[in-house]
């Protein structure tokens, strides 16, 4: 018979075992939030379009009327190539960061490890994210528009995404149980955000010595990996915008785990 | 191997308490503001917090539990039930001490935790199962026998916002009575749910122990601790006072919470029906004067009644019970022989006892009043009182309340062998 033993401090090194004995539960989580989601609305699934779409409407209109250069890529398909990361990340990262209030009454009264419930809100804006993926294909037959070699980027580059998203979300649900005041950062960080990434805008329209500044932007160097993938035919982003993004990423993951683990003992008795 | 599965060393949990000006949760201002403060303010820099703001939740707590057994947990409001459930299911860590368990530990700690309104029952059974611990797999296999149990078949398709709060319950219950831990842990469940329902939880249950399960069971219904568990432990401001049979907790339990003992009482604001008699009154003491009622004591037990006849072919009875419920003595006036056969329309009966030699501990009287066999009033725990070791018996040579109930004088003589 398996002896478990609980005392000050031990939780850690059941953590990762308990954590996949509890994978199911990791399903049934996002398999809820979808369910729920969608469940009262009356077009359902197809909310997960609609603000991406929107966006991408207006946008397109930005740059048709400021003439900026797409380099012979469809308006549509420049611009939503760029959404398309940031509608995955900004609604991740709000959610995962809410994640832990709205399900308070599960971490006062069951155990579990609480790494799933952010885990869970994340993978469930990747169920959004695969809508969105699919019309992204539709856009492209629509217009003709065939795809390059890069496309094969394209896993990479989601996974790069969700590993940000993930890292973010953990700091800033962690922070939200410590800190109440981060209910109202987040909608502020993901508001900013659109503003300073290549969304409307790609990122060569920023002036060169400014440049360094605009990368620290982790998002930056994934939005224009996502355009490069996509969109056959643009000029490849520097490395340095890259690798900067590649080292944010797993710098927060790293860092969102360890804080995430460091007050998740006390989340039950703060929350 | 010893034989226990549950073991419990020295458990402590302390709070923090927050002092009221601030709010329940931190916000970053504050953070921000006080050490701002500290940095302007050299000399008022934070102090580690004393010792005061913290509070014991649960100190010093060691039991063990064995295999199969159904343990209640009693103790009043406050007393640090909830802080060792939360303990045991892992949902906070202890600041001291250690827990041992050897399997699987579920919770039922609050019902419907994780159910969620907008999904269908059929949904929550594996959401709930899940949160409890349960693979989809073996939610799937038990799905049929869950959903029979909680009566639910014809609405296992609707969300659960439809459903009755009875039916909410049956459902919750019957999802982590299905679970099949090795030690189940139930709080305040059966509180909800009707009598039929309450009923076959309790049957559950039982059955779970007899299948070899743990049970420990917190309630604050003590018919039901009595009816299911063989021992029980007693909290009382964080710290166990006591581990041991059923009935004995139970009877300190009450002692402890009910306070001083109501030796005297009138039953006024009671619908008065002309017609009919009442009891008005009962009081009990000591028949030599006494402050207070010894082993050794008389009783005099004075009960007033009052109606519109003249009472005859009446009865008066007196029981007296230990608090676990067992029965000590019962009086009645029907085999008196110095009473009328008939009485005024309202007055005062006398009942004078002999020694009693009932065990020190608490005990309380029912009365009732029947005519021509047939209950004219009925007082369940109409009274309690104290017994108390008698001042000149050395303490010692009393028998606890927890053994027996009754105390008789008696000597003893040695006769040789012939």
């Amino acid at each position: 018979m398996e002896e478990l033993i609980i005392e000050p401090g031990r939780g850690e090194r059941n953590y990762w075992r308990d954590l996949w004995r509890y994978r199911e539960l990791f399903y049934i989580l996002a398999w809820r939030d979808i369910l729920i989601r969608y469940k009262q609305t009356v077009i359902g699934a197809a909310w997960a379009l609609i603000r991406p779409m929107v966006t991408m409407l207006v946008f397109t209109f930005l740059r048709k009327v400021g003439h900026f250069s797409s380099h012979k890529v469809p308006e549509t398909i420049f611009v939503f190539a760029a959404v398309l990361p940031w509608q995955f990340f900004s609604s991740a990262l709000s959610d995962a960061s809410n994640s832990l209030l709205t399900n308070s009454n599960l971490i006062s009264k069951t155990y579990f490890p609480r790494l799933l419930i952010p885990a869970s809100s994340v993978a469930t804006s990747l169920v959004d994210f695969t809508i969105c993926l699919g019309f992204l294909g539709i856009l492209m037959a629509t217009n003709g528009f065939m795809p390059g070699p890069q496309l094969l980027a394209l896993p990479f580059l989601i996974i790069l995404t969700f590993a940000l998203s993930t890292g973010a979300g953990l700091w800033l649900a962690a922070l939200n149980v410590e800190y109440r005041d981060f209910r109202y950062i987040v909608p502020f960080i993901v508001q900013f955000g659109l503003f300073v990434s290549p969304i409307a805008i790609s990122s060569s329209d920023i002036p060169t010595s400014w440049r360094w500044l605009y990368n620290v932007n982790p998002m930056v160097g994934i939005i224009d990996g996502f355009r490069w993938s996509i969109c056959a035919g643009i000029p490849p982003i520097a490395p340095s915008t890259f690798l900067t993004s590649v080292a944010i990423s797993i710098l927060l993951l790293v860092s969102g785990v360890a804080y995430f683990r460091k007050m998740e003992r006390g989340f039950a008795d703060v929350i | 191997m010893s034989n226990w599965i549950l073991k419990v060393e020295n458990l402590g949990k302390r709070y923090t308490i927050r002092s009221a000006k601030t709010e329940r949760y931190t916000a970053l201002r504050d953070v921000i503001a006080r050490k701002a403060r500290s940095f302007f303010n050299r000399t008022d820099a934070e102090k580690p917090p004393a010792d005061s703001e913290h509070f014991w939740a649960l100190e010093g707590v060691s039991f063990e539990v064995k295999r199969g057994e159904i343990m209640g947990v009693v103790g009043r409001n406050g007393a640090g039930k909830s802080t060792l459930l939360k303990l045991l299911s892992r949902i906070t860590e202890p600041t001291r001490g250690r827990i041992h368990v050897r399997g699987k530990v579920a919770s039922l700690l609050e019902v419907g935790t994780g159910f969620h309104p907008e999904l269908t029952g059929r949904e929550n059974i594996f959401l709930n199962g899940a949160i409890l611990g349960m693979s989809r797999a073996e939610i799937r296999s038990k799905f049929d026998e869950i959903v029979q149990f909680a009566e639910v078949e014809q609405f296992v398709d609707t969300p659960v916002k439809r459903y009755s709060s009875g039916m909410y319950v049956r459902l919750a219950f019957a999802v982590a009575a299905h679970l099949e831990p090795d030690i189940l842990i139930i709080d305040e469940v059966l509180a909800v749910g009707d009598a039929a329902f309450q009923r076959r939880c309790l049957g559950k249950i039982d059955a779970v122990s007899r299948s070899g399960r743990t049970v420990l069971f917190v309630s604050h219904q003590m018919a039901s601790v009595q009816a299911l568990c063989s021992s029980a432990i007693l909290l009382s401001h964080g710290k166990l006072l006591k581990h041991g049979p059923t009935q004995s907790i139970i009877r300190d339990y009450l002692t402890l919470s009910n306070g001083k003992a109501a030796q005297s009482v009138e039953f006024r604001d009671r619908a008065t029906d002309l017609s009919s008699t009442l009891l008005t009154s009962l009081s009990i003491e000591d028949a030599d004067g006494k402050a207070e009622i010894f082993t050794s004591s008389r009783l005099k037990i004075t009960i007033g009644y009052s109606g519109a006849n003249r009472l005859s072919d009446y009865n008066l009875l007196i029981a007296i019970y230990d608090l676990g419920n067992a029965g000590i003595y019962a009086f009645r006036t029907s085999t008196s022989k110095s009473l009328p056969d008939n009485l005024p329309p309202s007055g005062t009966l006398v009942c004078i006892t002999d020694r009693i030699n009932i065990t020190p501990g608490r005990c309380y009287i029912n009365i009732a009043l029947q005519k021509c066999g047939a209950n004219l009033d009925h007082i369940p725990h109409a009274a309690e009182f104290d017994v108390e070791p008698d001042p000149e018996v050395d303490p010692g040579s009393i028998p606890s309340r927890d053994w027996v109930l009754v105390a008789l004088n008696h000597s003893w003589s040695f006769e040789p062998a012939p």
